[in-house]
């Protein structure tokens, strides 16, 4: 270990517990009566302001990983990694109108998950377990990825072991069973001041060192000129337009079905908060935008990944270009913004996660009187054996594996799309025809999925999104995104097999909301639990 | 319960949603932006005209949030 990893490790040192002091002491920080409640310890109260959610909202969507993963997409193949940018511009505009209807309706009848919320439309608890299931299973390698993000900085610094990474998620731990949301929400202020300081000091400094933005675009186009690969460059090609596009908008309608958006999303205090998010959200976008550019500069600057048991490592670029362009001290709080970026998220993952089993699969299936306090209790208790079990796919299976994991996470929630997202507009779809689509739309994108190799990687299966159309016999080298063509599978099955159970007068559920329920506010009367559904059945 | 409340129906319904289309779909259109030329400080076009979609998608849900908002009398503390 050098002197040089020395002051990095000591200034990330310092800013990682300053940040994880600050997670133990949010507890008191806008105080409530009790924290005995899923609305106050996985909701913050449903409380917050314009600010607090832009910052938690902002921390919640742009991850560590993304920080890390996205330069290491755009240093491999370039332009095709810039989807970033056009994901992030449409997600705002496409999502205004359909998140006041869903903040609405959960205001009124106190839903914590997007399956609550489904159980009540369709009158369907099969279908919100599907739902439930799907969210948490997309959302554990997600929580795995912020551990990537984490140990991408430790390998530059030259911290090896795997001991650096359980003390971080110990503590994070343990600051969310204390503090629950509101630990995440004060310490994303700290993330996003440190995150804005070192990209724009980064993307001012890099590129004057490297001789100008015009040289680093010269020097990533010599780099992809020289590969054989004919998919990278600076610019798209006309094979992965297409994928480009429907990849930016797959990823878009699949961002607020990822359940800790929707936790972000409900803990807002009215709808007013939700739509000025809406419109400032993007200056984050902005922020990604920059980072992604990080890539290229990486190849001008001559980074080579740290490579180890012969693959290199493609996330490690970014710390590495950090440590090869600044002074080590402000390497250090550049490594701390990545790795307190991984425990913002981490800690609404886990809560999201744990609030989807407390509400949709132990108290349906268990305890079906379990009170406010029991519901928080085991939410606290499972927070913390989801980040057991994060650490655990981490430390025992190849990294690797939660990265395909993760997208086959973004391929599968978007499969949740026509009950979450269309539910909240129209109640035609039949709970069955949902179920069917679900499970249709799932079988397609996992068979796509497993049928993409790839060639760099040398691996057969889940090599990336990107589906070939030839693979069905068509005579291109077009390729699309999975989880649309998913999508598309699901809808059609969702709509033949509505239209066939409507035929045959199958009994459908009974949707326990009614439409003036969409358009609640703050201060409109809320119903007790229980009451629509009697009200329902003695109608 | 009788359908007796007074409240008037309320709804998200406006012209001016419609504006929230333009930032959806302009930067799906890849054959708009997927050029070199011209460049902007040294950026190729596909770069700052991605950056350009940022502000056109902020403009969109503002100038709905603003003319959609209810009680803008009241201020959010």
């Amino acid at each position: 270990m050098t002197g040089r990893h020395l002051t990095e490790i000591i200034v990330f040192g310092v800013l990682f517990v300053l940040v994880s002091a600050l997670g133990f002491v949010a507890a008191r920080w806008r105080r409530p009566d009790t924290m005995h409640s899923l609305d106050e310890w996985g909701l913050g109260g449903r409380s917050f302001g314009s600010w607090i959610t832009w910052f938690l909202i902002g921390g919640d969507l742009y991850t560590a990983y993304t920080f890390v993963a996205v330069p290491a997409l755009v240093f491999g193949a370039g332009a095709a990694g810039f989807y970033a940018v056009p994901y992030t511009v449409v997600v705002y505009p496409l999502v205004f109108l359909v998140l006041i209807r869903l903040w609405s309706v959960s205001h009124v009848h106190g839903f914590v998950t997007p399956a609550d919320f489904v159980r009540a439309r369709f009158g369907s608890p099969l279908l919100a377990l599907l739902i439930a299931i799907t969210g948490i299973v997309a959302t554990m390698p997600y929580i795995a990825l912020q551990l990537v993000g984490i140990e991408a900085t430790l390998k530059a610094m030259g911290v090896t072991g795997h001991l650096p990474i359980i003390i971080a998620f110990a503590i994070l731990a343990a600051y969310t069973y204390q503090s629950g949301l509101r630990a995440p929400a004060l310490i994303a202020f700290i993330k996003d001041a440190l995150i804005y300081l070192v990209i724009i000091v980064a993307v001012l400094y890099i590129p004057h060192k490297l001789g100008g933005w015009g040289h680093v675009f010269g020097a990533a186009q010599a780099k992809f000129d020289k590969t054989p690969a004919p998919a990278d460059g600076t610019l798209l090609n006309a094979n992965n337009q297409l994928n480009y596009a429907m990849l930016a908008l797959g990823s878009a309608l699949a961002l607020f079905l990822y359940p800790h958006s929707v936790t972000g999303v409900l803990a807002s205090k009215n709808r007013n908060v939700i739509k000025r998010n809406m419109a400032a959200l993007p200056a984050y976008s902005f922020v990604l935008g920059l980072i992604a550019l990080l890539g290229f500069m990486a190849i001008a600057a001559g980074i080579k990944p740290i490579t180890a048991k012969g693959k290199a490592d493609g996330n490690t670029i970014v710390p590495l270009l950090f440590d090869h362009m600044f002074p080590s001290w402000f390497t250090g709080v550049a490594y701390a913004a990545i790795g307190i970026g991984a425990l913002v998220p981490a800690a609404i993952m886990s809560i999201a996660a744990a609030n989807l089993f407390t509400r949709n699969i132990y108290r349906e299936y268990f305890r079906r009187d379990a009170s406010e306090a029991e519901e928080a209790k085991v939410s606290k208790l499972v927070s913390l054996v989801v980040k057991v079990g994060a650490v655990a796919c981490i430390l025992l299976l190849d990294p690797q594996f939660s990265i395909d994991l993760q997208l086959i996470g973004g391929v599968i929630i978007l499969q949740t799309l026509p009950s979450v997202g269309l539910g909240l507009v129209t109640r035609w779809f039949h709970r069955g025809g949902l179920m069917a689509g679900w499970a249709a739309g799932l079988a397609a994108g996992l068979w796509m999925l497993y049928r993409i190799p790839n060639p760099t990687t040398h691996k057969a299966h889940f090599g990336g999104s990107a589906y070939p159309l030839s693979d069905l016999g068509f005579d291109t080298k077009v390729t699309v995104y999975t989880g649309i063509l998913a999508l598309l599978v699901n809808l059609v099955v969702g709509v033949i097999a509505t239209l066939v159970l409507k035929a045959v007068k199958a009994a459908d559920g009974v949707d326990a909301t009614r439409p003036d329920d969409y358009y609640a506010d703050e201060g409109d009367p809320k119903v007790t639990t229980g009451t629509r559904e009697i009200e329902a059945e003695l109608a | 319960m009788a359908e007796t409340n007074t409240r008037p129906r309320r709804g998200d319904r406006s012209p001016w949603n419609w504006l929230l289309v333009l930032p959806v779909v302009v930067p799906l259109l890849t054959f708009l932006f997927n050029k070199d030329k011209p460049r902007l400080a040294g950026f190729p076009f596909f770069y700052w005209a991605q950056f350009a979609f940022i502000i056109l998608g902020v403009s969109c849900t503002t100038v709905v949030y603003l003319m959609t908002r209810r009680g803008s009398g009241k201020k959010e503390g």
